[in-house]
């Protein structure tokens, strides 16, 4: 998952840059002038249509490579990408879901979660090939041969809002007894966007006592995403920086909110805002 | 009494680990003594984040006789000690803060400390001060909050709307504040910040 940045880092030393410099920025031949620019598009949300085109051509480029056969430049413009809400984005970040970078694939899933679009579920269940037996380590590295998390939460959030969904829930359930527990939380979460089932926000509810805080922010991280109200309680005591707790209840309050036009405040809505007034 | 303080005193100066620590504040802040509270103060620079909620605990507890020294003895140099003193003096609400809460909320650097300044400045006790000094200090309150309902983090301007819908008690600001609302509840970006300020109105303006 995204750590959630509870205190925004100033950026003002940051070189200035416009939308066209930006965009040709990302053909020029200094490499890293186009790894700056991919990550500064997206930074700052520059959304037109030029933008996606340059950003997608930039999810094939070849030139820009690491020791071990990374590409930096494809990972900046499939972040960028799940930033701006165009969905011609879609059929680039789907084939990035292949390329043999593992960053790659982790940050096209992400920004095909922000992204939404159906189209992106048969390709992201085929990550999921061979279940929990398959999701191993990569020797040497600090990661799994899949970028689990990110497609379990991909497959939740973008499933939620299909119908016959079931396929997806049997492929991710098994998912809930992987041994590393941030894949356990993406499950659960993924398990609760498409069930509505409480138990699967309880498992969250659980994690927010772990002795490990980063677990705990995690969870809190993931119990707002869901919008669990039934965590609310819980958030309020868990032993985490107020920030944190202020990201999880506006995420559960704003899912009480969904489809409120008027603002008319439910007895949820309000009980979440005393506490979120007594956690300032 | 006084002497039992002092020993709660030394034990606080002479803890050699962070358990011991927390006892020995805790021992301290429930005395309840007036001579403790420099020792109190002293826990927010120890780094030990346990330790430090029991002194804000047992300072605010204390309440306005406590206010004079944390005020003196704000850490300019230590951003961590600073922000329980901040929080701190924001709880206790004794108008004589106001000039710390107002510079903490608009220039602060960090976001939790900015949030406990927005809003101790709306639940202020106006009543402590003269009458010749509170329009004018209510004035800058809101001004303060006025301002930072602009800010780009969504959680500071929540803050400030709490603590303008407790300012908006005050009938010479409700006017102001009522129109502040209507129009941050039409453009803010924020659906959270937006539902927030409905129910300020419904509390206090409507």
């Amino acid at each position: 998952m995204i750590e959630p940045s509870a205190e925004e880092v100033a950026t003002e030393d940051s070189p200035q840059l416009t939308k066209q410099q930006a965009v040709v920025n990302l053909q020029c031949s200094d490499l890293s002038l186009r790894y700056y620019a991919a990550w500064w598009l997206g930074k700052f949300r520059v959304d037109s249509p030029e933008v996606v085109d340059a950003l997608v051509v930039a999810l094939e480029d070849e030139a820009d490579r690491t020791e071990l056969g990374g590409y930096p430049l494809r990972r900046n413009a499939a972040r960028a990408l799940g930033k701006l809400s165009d969905n011609r984005a879609v059929p680039g970040l789907i084939k990035c879901l292949e390329c043999s970078d593992f960053y790659v694939r982790e940050a096209a899933a992400q920004s095909l979660e922000m992204l939404g679009d159906a189209r992106a579920i048969p390709a992201l269940l085929r990550l999921l090939d061979g279940g929990v037996a398959a999701a191993v380590n990569v020797p040497g590295r600090p990661h799994l041969v899949q970028p689990y998390e990110a497609v379990l939460e991909a497959l939740g959030a973008i499933g939620s809002t299909v119908a016959g969904t079931q396929d997806i829930v049997e492929l991710i359930e098994p998912f809930l007894q992987h041994p590393v527990i941030r894949v356990q939380c993406a499950a659960a979460r993924a398990m609760y966007q498409l069930t509505s089932k409480p138990e699967y926000g309880e498992l969250l509810v659980k994690v927010l006592q772990s002795d490990d805080l980063k677990l705990r922010r995690m969870a809190l991280s993931d119990l707002g995403a869901i919008g669990y109200f039934h965590a609310a309680d819980n958030i309020a005591i868990a032993s985490v920086e107020n920030s944190f707790k202020l990201i999880a209840l506006k995420g559960l309050l704003e899912h009480q909110l969904q489809n409120e036009q008027a603002l008319t405040l439910n007895d949820n809505a309000i009980k979440l805002m005393q506490i979120m007034d007594s956690l300032l | 009494m006084i002497a039992d303080t002092q020993n709660l005193i030394r034990a606080v100066t002479e803890a050699d680990s962070s358990a011991r620590m927390v006892s020995a504040v805790e021992n301290l802040a429930s005395v309840r003594d007036t001579a403790a509270i420099p020792t109190l103060i002293a826990v927010f620079g120890y780094n030990n984040p346990a330790a430090a909620v029991i002194a804000v605990k047992g300072l605010i507890e204390l309440g306005e006789v406590a206010v004079p020294q944390l005020l003196e003895q704000i850490d300019e140099y230590n951003y961590g000690a600073r922000a329980y003193s901040i929080r701190t003096l924001a709880q206790i609400a004794h108008p004589h803060a106001l000039d710390l809460l107002l510079e903490a909320a608009e220039t602060d650097f960090a976001p939790s400390v900015r949030r406990a300044a927005a809003k101790g400045l709306g639940y202020l006790q106006w009543h402590k001060l003269d009458d010749s000094e509170r329009a004018t200090a209510q004035t800058k309150a809101l001004a303060t909050l006025l301002s930072i309902t602009q800010d780009a983090d969504w959680a500071i301007r929540y803050a400030a709307v709490v603590g303008l819908q407790e300012l908006a008690k005050i009938p010479q600001l409700k006017q102001e504040i009522a129109a502040k609302f209507s129009q941050m509840r039409a453009n803010d970006a924020a659906l959270s910040v937006r539902a927030r300020i409905a129910l300020a109105q419904e509390k206090a303006v409507s």
